[in-house]
């Protein structure tokens, strides 16, 4: 049996908002990372696998539950692990050399050492000629090639990587990444595992040898898929394809087969996180729908169709699915009658659905609904709304998730808004 | 491969390691060294309290007086700095640290600073017996006091908005605190840092000439230096002198700019975090001069390897880095608070009682009652200043400021004249409301903002030059002019930008009310009612609890200001006015 480096037994993990409440952020992870492995990290945004890297990376500790590195309890960040960033986090004021020698004076490497090391992962990652070079000067996927130097420098023995690769463009990103998986074929750094994080299937297939998809609300394993039984990465191969499918497939749907829908009907509630979606968005995607002639329309075969990537489709799916517009069943989509309705109708008609949706199917929308109606003067606070989603939220969410509730009560006339007083109301805005 | 091809210095023929740009650095340095030696020496020299020091009007002697005043400001800085980064960091790293330190530094910045020399002159006298010393602390404290505050809350601000992503990688990589205070917290604060400075600056000339000439309860001290010549020349009716002094000042600070500020400026480029690829770069010649010169660069070396000695010493490095966020007991903590809230408030009440025995001998509520009211007196006078020179300024600052070749124009004469020290007109003033007889407490008034206007025109400019080019456009097209093209398109724009000026404009003004209500020349002492006037008198006949008193009262009066005047219009300026907002 190969050898363990990371474990991470039942972890949890909650932030607290006062003595009494909590947020259940991460529930019950159990995991292992062996030795010669690329491990990704699969999960919708809101399902925690930042946070669990953070746990792993000993940034953050868990709330309950043991995180072990060769055997020993990490309390902190440990020597053998190195983390590349999404944003990069290269020091401004410093040449990529000086960047990449970060790590080493942390470790009290003498000068000429550091330099010579410095300059030999510089080499290997390819960035020679650029050491005296400022992170400004350079485009994001060289940025990130710092990052990475600034990583393998300190000759990790775990790489930890958060979502190296999506705050590049396409091309960048696939060269850096065959870079870096011929780095690690090549055996040209000392690393024995590498855990990755990202939200973007393909990425995740092509280069994982072991891949664990996260559920979201609180974050939990929903499956661990090992890849080594395909016979390429090559994404066109039908092999590939299928996996790719089924990975679709395990994402929207529910524990134990139940489709979203019905394992949805029963957790939606006041503090439910409204996905970041414009309402124009939900016109589009139905629009595209009808267009379709089968019935069913197969997920990536519509991601293509509108050419966004199929991860930024998920939140506009969601919202479809909660307001009945449409359902997702085994990786296809499908119009409902309300869908093809709203597809049908004209613009003051669509509000008018939307608006009832809202009403039927989003907590919050009717509660807002409820308390305007109930004041003499129909006019209240945002801030009332605020603090009765912090009790279920982060302060952040809670404000993203009300900014978003308004955006869609504007939308529907369902009530209205002033910025500058952050007043909701009744009244007609026009008058 | 030839790795050393980017890092190693120039192995150049040995005939040229001498450039012209070396020799040119030669004889600045040693000019420097010659002043500030020279300036240093003769500071210590023994000092009687009453004696009175022989102040030349020729002119041959104001260089050395400038490089008398100057190194006491790059004293004062020295120690404004290590302030800053002491006081700074515990502010930004200590939760009940920062509860008391912010607001005290909030309420420092609003007690003028010429108290502060009136309340510690003796103090510092009494510390250095018999020497110069006692008051050349006072004076560079006084100095001190004018130029601090900002710079330490700029530092603080930046650490409190440092990137978490880089605190991230400082500890995944486990970086001590102290590589983590000067790899990372130092250069994200620098820029910030380095502006606050040179805003500072201008307050600091202000005060170096008053602090010089001090005139504490009927003593009457001159320390060397342009401030004290100014005072004399005042005295003597000397116009040649003033002219004289003038020029030396606007040389000193053409200088100072060039060599200190400009040089800092362009080197802290490289330390803002959002700087935008097509922003103009700061230029200056004379760290051009320092990059291209082989001998800096060896210098540069050598400080290299000290620079790595002191941020990697091994000694500060600590054996483990712990998770960042450790959870204290919520109970412990919450106790903790309750006593740390107790010590607080046991402190102001303790600091506000000794405060009352100090005053309450002599002062009647009587007192208070006429303080309150002067003080509303030079309140009007700030509010009307600030109005008569935003209509004067926000057309003009418009007007340049929509013509980008202008503004380059422009620009360094306005900061050379935020920089200089407005005090030095005075004289002008004062004969000119003498020979033509006109009314005191009208006249005098616009002496308070002759230094600190310059933010408002200043800050319009900056307004009025950002406005996307898109707007002004659109505007034109749909044939917006007259009123609605300033109502609609003008002012909303430069709102933000104007606010932070006239903030500005008006502490500044708060702060030379003490000098503007009592100017004199020669036997002539014009005196305008106000709060200013009445520290001035006190300060000069050594009433101290007046002088509490009165400093006080414009604490107060200020710290209203801000917060019922100010900071909702910078607020609502925040939230309506920035384009990126949308």
């Amino acid at each position: 049996m190969t050898e363990t480096i990371i474990e991470i037994d039942h972890v949890r993990k909650a932030y607290k908002k006062s003595t009494a409440k909590e947020l259940l952020v991460l529930e019950d992870i159990n995991f292992s990372l062996k030795k010669g492995e690329i491990v990704a990290l699969l999960g919708k945004s809101g399902s925690g696998k930042s946070t669990l890297l953070r746990i792993l990376a000993g940034l953050v500790p868990p709330t309950s539950g043991r995180v072990t590195y060769r055997g020993k309890q990490i309390r902190g960040p440990v020597p053998g692990v190195a983390m590349v960033f999404q944003s990069f986090a290269l020091m401004p004021w410093l040449t990529v050399l000086e960047n990449v020698e970060l790590g080493l004076e942390a470790q009290g490497v003498g000068r000429d050492e550091r330099r010579k090391r410095a300059i030999e992962a510089i080499d290997i990652i390819g960035l020679d000629g650029f050491e005296s070079a400022y992170p400004r000067e350079l485009s994001g996927g060289m940025c990130q090639r710092v990052g990475f130097a600034r990583a393998l420098v300190v000759h990790p023995d775990v790489l930890l990587m958060d979502e190296p690769f999506s705050a590049l463009d396409v091309l960048t990103a696939e060269n850096l990444k065959s870079d870096l998986l011929e780095l690690w074929r090549d055996k040209k750094t000392n690393t024995n595992a590498m855990l990755l994080v990202t939200h973007n299937i393909e990425e995740a297939v092509a280069l994982a040898d072991r891949i664990i998809i996260l559920g979201s609300d609180p974050g939990f394993i929903r499956a661990d898929l090992r890849l080594d039984t395909l016979p390429s990465r090559d994404l066109d191969v039908p092999e590939c394809r299928e996996f790719v499918d089924r990975i679709y497939k395990l994402m929207t749907t529910g524990v134990g087969g139940k489709t979203k829908h019905a394992e949805r009907a029963r957790q939606i509630g006041l503090g439910y996180r409204l996905p970041d979606v414009d309402p124009s968005e939900l016109s589009g995607l139905i629009e595209t729908m009808k267009s379709f002639e089968s019935k069913k329309i197969d997920l990536p075969e519509l991601a293509d169709e509108i050419t966004i990537h199929i991860d930024d489709l998920f939140p506009i799916l969601e919202t479809l699915e909660v307001l009945g517009f449409a359902q997702v069943l085994e990786g296809d989509i499908h119009l409902t009658s309300l869908g093809k309705q709203f597809s049908e109708a004209d613009l003051q008609e669509r509000k008018h659905i939307f608006a009832k949706q809202l009403v039927a199917t989003i907590p919050l929308a009717s509660h807002i609904r409820r308390v305007l109606d109930e004041k003499v003067r129909h006019r209240v606070s945002e801030e009332r709304f605020l603090t009765k989603l912090e009790d279920f939220l982060s302060e952040k969410e809670a404000d993203r998730v009300l900014r978003t509730m308004i955006d869609w009560g504007r939308y529907a006339e369902l009530f209205a808004y002033d910025f500058n007083s952050g007043m909701l109301s009744l009244e007609d805005p026009g008058l | 491969m030839d790795k050393n091809r980017v890092y190693s210095t120039n192995r150049e023929p040995i005939s040229r390691f001498m450039n012209a740009w070396d020799l040119l650095l030669l004889v600045i340095v040693i000019f420097g060294l010659f002043f500030l030696g020279r300036a240093g020496q003769s500071m210590a020299t023994p000092y009687a309290m009453g004696q009175s020091l022989p102040i030349s009007l020729d002119p041959s002697a104001l260089p050395f007086y400038a490089s008398r005043t100057v190194l006491r400001i790059f004293v004062a800085l020295g120690f404004s700095m290590l302030f800053t980064l002491v006081v700074g960091t515990l502010a930004a790293k200590s939760r009940r640290a920062e509860r008391i330190i912010i607001p005290l530094i909030d309420v420092l910045q609003a007690v003028p600073v010429l108290s502060f020399l009136a309340i510690t002159v003796t103090g510092f006298i009494h510390l250095f017996p018999g020497s110069l010393l006692g008051p050349e602390c006072a004076a560079i404290f006084v100095i001190f006091t004018s130029q601090v505050w900002n710079i330490t809350l700029s530092f603080y601000q930046s650490l409190k908005t440092v990137p978490p992503e880089l605190h991230e990688a400082a500890t995944m990589f486990q970086l001590s605190s102290w590589q983590r205070f000067w790899k990372i917290e130092v250069p994200c604060s620098l820029s910030g840092v380095l502006w606050n400075l040179m805003m500072s600056m201008s307050a600091s000339w202000f005060f170096v000439v008053l602090s010089e000439a001090i005139v504490v309860s009927h003593q009457k001290i001159d320390l060397p230096g342009v401030g004290s010549y100014i005072a004399l020349a005042i005295q003597e009716r000397n116009l040649h002198a003033v002219g004289y002094a003038i020029l030396t000042m606007i040389i000193v600070i053409c200088v100072y700019d060039q060599l200190v500020f400009r040089p800092l400026i362009a080197w802290s480029e490289k330390f803002k975090l959002d700087a935008l690829p097509d922003d103009e770069p700061y230029e200056s010649w004379f760290i051009d001069l320092l990059r291209k010169s082989l001998l800096m660069r060896s210098v540069g070396e050598g400080l290299a390897y000290i620079k790595d000695w002191i941020v990697n010493a091994s000694w500060l490095r600590r054996r483990k880095v712990y998770a960042s966020e450790h959870e204290e007991p919520v109970k412990r903590r919450v106790s903790m608070d309750w006593l740390w809230n107790g010590f607080v408030w046991g402190l102001l009440f303790f600091a506000g009682f000794e405060a009352f025995l100090f005053i309450s001998p002599t002062i009647t509520l009587h007192e208070v009652e006429r303080v309150a009211l002067l003080g509303l007196a030079t309140a009007t006078r700030v509010i009307i200043l600030i109005i008569l020179s935003s209509l004067l300024w926000i057309p003009v600052g418009v007007w340049v400021g929509l013509r980008p070749k202008w503004v380059q124009k422009v620009q360094p004469l306005i900061q050379l004249a935020a920089a200089f020290p407005a005090n030095l007109f005075y004289p002008l003033f004062v004969i000119a409301i003498v020979t033509f007889k006109l009314n005191v407490e009208v006249w005098v008034t616009p002496l308070m903002i002759l230094g600190t206007q310059w933010y408002i025109l200043f800050n319009v400019i900056a307004g009025a030059s950002s406005i996307p080019r898109d707007l002004t456009l659109a505007a034109s097209n749909f044939g917006v002019r007259g009123w609605q093209w300033w109502r609609s398109l003008i002012l909303p724009s430069i709102f933000p930008f104007y606010i932070t000026g006239a903030i500005t404009a008006a502490g500044g003004a708060w702060n030379a009310s003490i000098v503007a209500e009592w100017v004199s020349w020669g036997d002539t002492t014009l005196r305008a009612t106000g709060l200013g006037e009445y520290i001035q008198a006190n300060t000069l006949s050594g009433h101290f609890p007046q002088i509490a008193l009165g400093t006080a009262m414009m604490c107060v009066y200020v710290l209203l200001f801000n917060q019922f005047l100010w900071r909702p219009l910078y607020r609502l300026a925040e939230a309506r006015f920035q384009y990126d907002r949308g």
